[in-house]
């Protein structure tokens, strides 16, 4: 009895110890270069609250992605490259077995880690910023401008515009008001290809940074008596330009920003200068959306919520971060219908589901996302997926959505990834992928 | 030339607004002999207790009051804790604890109350006057000419005190020689705590006005970036001269931000415009060759 005794207990530790280690590396975890602090620290605040909101989410109701659950670290970048990149190389040690999407919500530290995150096989996403011609993933395996692009995002603005005119833009005079920055100018080579198509006149007025003093600016663009003002501001710049345009008597709903330029926070400090005002976005504010309403009850209910200001759910930033956790868990899915359901997915295979990503209507609704983000489809060829963004309009009090989801003219700005991306493989010693022969 | 005085015009009042920044360096300069690094985090404190305290139920005039009375502890504070511990020590090591200070303000302030941007309504509308639109076509706002006028008294009542009153004069010896001073019996700390909390004043007056026209949030820290030009050109222990910087600055950075990209872009091609955040840079490094103490600064003469 006691010789039999000893074996058993021994199967039994082993056992316990296997189904423990199991336990522990049944878990995905997402390293988040996040910022809480520091200039844009409000932005952060909402944006990574409804991102963790929903990892939280997804293990309390769903237990996890097939039992996997939904682990993540923050780093505090404060917007700031250097302090990114150094997060980045903090927190990828940890990534190496699992690695859930990395959102720096920062051009500047995307640009820097493009080239490591490939080399590190972790996938690196950059939801409507970052480097765009990373669309073309036959260039860029791991770098994912999911949803939409600057330059897509730019084109359908003027797609907005031109059946606000009847279809013509013909003569119109529209003046772009940029960040003279990376950021500003990235949407410039778009901008000017629709002007030569559309037959409209493009003025550049570009703002020093930070933006806190646009004087001269709205002179010149008084002087201008421009048709429309398309807006690409960051920051103190958004109120600033509100509030100018409210001096010089410019009306704001003639005025279309980016969406860095359309949530909460860009409007509600210029206060009434900002009613009317419109800009583009990739998902849409409030709490109607039912899987917002579910962190609500379910996350909040049981105190583990990530916002220390709960008022702000189902704020347009915070929905984004919801969004952008929606994506990245969904990519997670689908990698593990691939490569086994129930396992830790690693960088390689996670960008494998980024680019097999295929949301449709139905499962976007499944998912109880119904209308908060587009449709999306990625393949290697197409890093984007989408391209398409909702115009919005602040009523005083919110954003009101005032059009369907408009898609940019993708036949004239893809060819402008790929022709850029050519040219960075080229540089950069590239032997492209073969998309063709991807699956 | 209509535009060309609309523009000019539009420099002058935004040159008011750079300068009710600069006054706050010019105070602590005046008073220590140190750049204080830490005057646009205190415009952004200032500002964030004035919009801070109303949220929490009080009324503008109260929040005001109390937003002083925070900016005085401040003050006061800041002279107990760090510049004390500093007296007679080189100006760099005062520099660098302001740069500390800095960061300790800019840490602390969201943390009590909150970092989102927020609007501050102080009542006055940031839209042109009709009168003048209509009769001279130009854009002048009752919010500029209203921080206009708050410039000049704030200017006018601080060169009075500094000229006419004991604490005044007890503050220019202080900036002289922090040891000559308290020989002859002027109390340096009771001067710098005062000091403190009438920059502290200074920086509320500015953080209304920049926030109530561009929202109160941690970009107000970046004012002190339009500041520096306007000292060096004034000058940095001239209350006036702030005044006169600023208004140079404000006028040539427009004028050059609407008259020079054109030619450039003519001569060289591609967009030259955006040039108004290094443009006040340049002009003052220009004039710092020919005047180095500014154009109201006092001239440093050394025995040898």
């Amino acid at each position: 009895m006691i010789k039999n005794f000893k074996p058993a207990v021994t199967a039994v530790a082993v056992s316990l110890a296997m189904l423990s280690q199991s336990a522990i590396s049944a878990e995905q975890f997402f390293p988040i270069p996040s910022f809480r602090v520091g200039p844009y620290g409000a932005n952060g605040q909402s944006f990574y609250g409804g991102f963790i909101d929903y990892l939280n989410y997804v293990n309390m109701k769903e237990k996890g992605v097939n039992g996997v659950q939904m682990t993540y670290e923050e780093c505090e970048t404060e917007y700031n490259t250097a302090k990114g990149i150094e997060c980045y190389e903090r927190l990828k040690s940890k990534a190496a077995q699992s690695a859930g999407p990395i959102h720096p919500m920062s051009t500047g530290i995307s640009y820097a880690l493009v080239d490591k995150s490939a080399q590190d096989k972790l996938p690196l996403t950059m939801m409507g910023y970052g480097r765009t011609d990373a669309v073309d993933g036959s260039v860029f395996p791991y770098a994912f401008p999911l949803v939409t692009t600057y330059q897509m995002q730019a084109s359908a603005i003027i797609k907005f515009l031109k059946e606000k005119n009847g279809g013509s833009l013909a003569g119109k005079k529209i003046v772009y008001l940029y960040h003279d920055s990376a950021y500003g100018k990235e949407a410039i080579i778009a901008l000017e290809a629709e002007a030569s198509l559309n037959k409209f006149n493009l003025v550049q007025v570009p703002v020093a940074h930070p933006g806190n003093e646009q004087g001269a600016q709205w002179l010149k663009i008084r002087q201008e008596r421009p048709d429309y003002v398309v807006f690409w501001g960051w920051g103190v710049m958004n109120q600033t330009a509100l509030k100018a345009a409210q001096k010089v008597g410019f009306p704001r709903d003639k005025m279309i920003g980016s969406w860095w330029t359309g949530s909460e926070e860009d409007v509600v400090p210029a206060g009434e200068a900002a009613k009317g005002y419109m800009a583009a976005t990739w998902n849409v504010s409030g709490k109607q959306v039912p899987v917002i309403a579910d962190i609500e009850k379910v996350v909040y209910g049981a105190g583990k919520g990530n916002l220390q200001d709960a008022s702000k759910i189902g704020t347009i930033l915070y929905n984004r971060g919801v969004s952008a956790a929606v994506v990245s868990v969904e990519a997670i899915r689908k990698a593990q219908e691939k490569f086994g359901k129930g396992k830790p997915m690693n960088g390689t295979q996670v960008a494998w589901g980024l680019e097999h990503l295929d949301m449709t209507e139905a499962r976007i609704k499944a998912l109880g996302a119904a209308n908060l983000l587009p449709e999306i489809k990625t393949s290697c060829s197409n890093h984007e997926g989408s391209g398409k963004v909702k115009i919005q309009q602040w009523d005083g009090n919110k954003w009101v959505p005032v059009t369907d989801w408009i898609e940019g003219n993708k036949a004239l700005i893809h060819p402008l990834f790929q022709a850029s991306a050519k040219q960075y493989a080229k540089e950069k010693g590239i032997t492209p992928r073969d998309c063709s022969k991807e699956k | 030339m209509n535009f060309f005085l609309e523009v000019l015009v539009g420099g002058l009042l935004s040159g008011i607004m750079y300068a009710l920044v600069a006054l706050g360096f010019v105070l602590i300069y005046k008073a220590s002999g140190v750049f204080n690094f830490a005057q646009g985090a205190m415009v952004y404190l200032a500002a964030l207790s004035v919009v801070g305290v109303m949220e929490w139920g009080a009324p503008l005039w109260l929040a005001v009051i109390l937003a002083f009375a925070i900016m005085t502890l401040f003050g006061i504070a800041t002279e107990k804790l760090v510049l004390r511990k500093l007296v007679n020590q080189p100006p760099i090591a005062l520099f660098m604890a302001t740069i500390g200070l800095a960061f300790f303000i800019e840490g602390l302030a969201p943390m009590i109350f909150g970092s989102e941007p927020r609007a501050l309504d102080l009542g006055i509308v940031d839209e042109p006057i009709p009168w003048i639109l209509d009769n001279w076509n130009m854009v002048i706002s009752k919010f500029d000419l209203v921080a206009a006028g708050v410039g000049a008294l704030l200017v006018g009542t601080l060169a009075l005190f500094f000229q006419y009153t004991r604490i005044g004069r007890a503050l220019r010896a202080v900036a002289d020689d922090h040891q000559a001073a308290l020989s002859i019996g002027i109390p340096l700390q009771h001067i710098w705590a005062i000091v403190w909390g009438v920059a502290g004043f200074v920086a509320l007056v500015a953080g209304m006005m920049w926030g109530a026209r561009n929202g109160v949030q941690f970009a107000l820290t970046f004012t002190a970036l339009k500041a520096l030009p306007v000292l060096i050109l004034g000058g940095f222990t001239s209350v006036p001269g702030a005044i006169v910087g600023g208004l140079i600055i404000g006028a040539s950075e427009k004028l050059a931000e609407i008259y020079i990209p054109p030619v450039m872009q003519d001569l060289f091609g591609g967009n030259f415009g955006g040039i108004e955040g290094w443009f006040p840079y340049v002009l003052a490094l220009l004039f710092l060759l020919v005047r180095p103490e500014g154009l109201f600064g006092e001239k440093h003469i050394d025995r040898v």
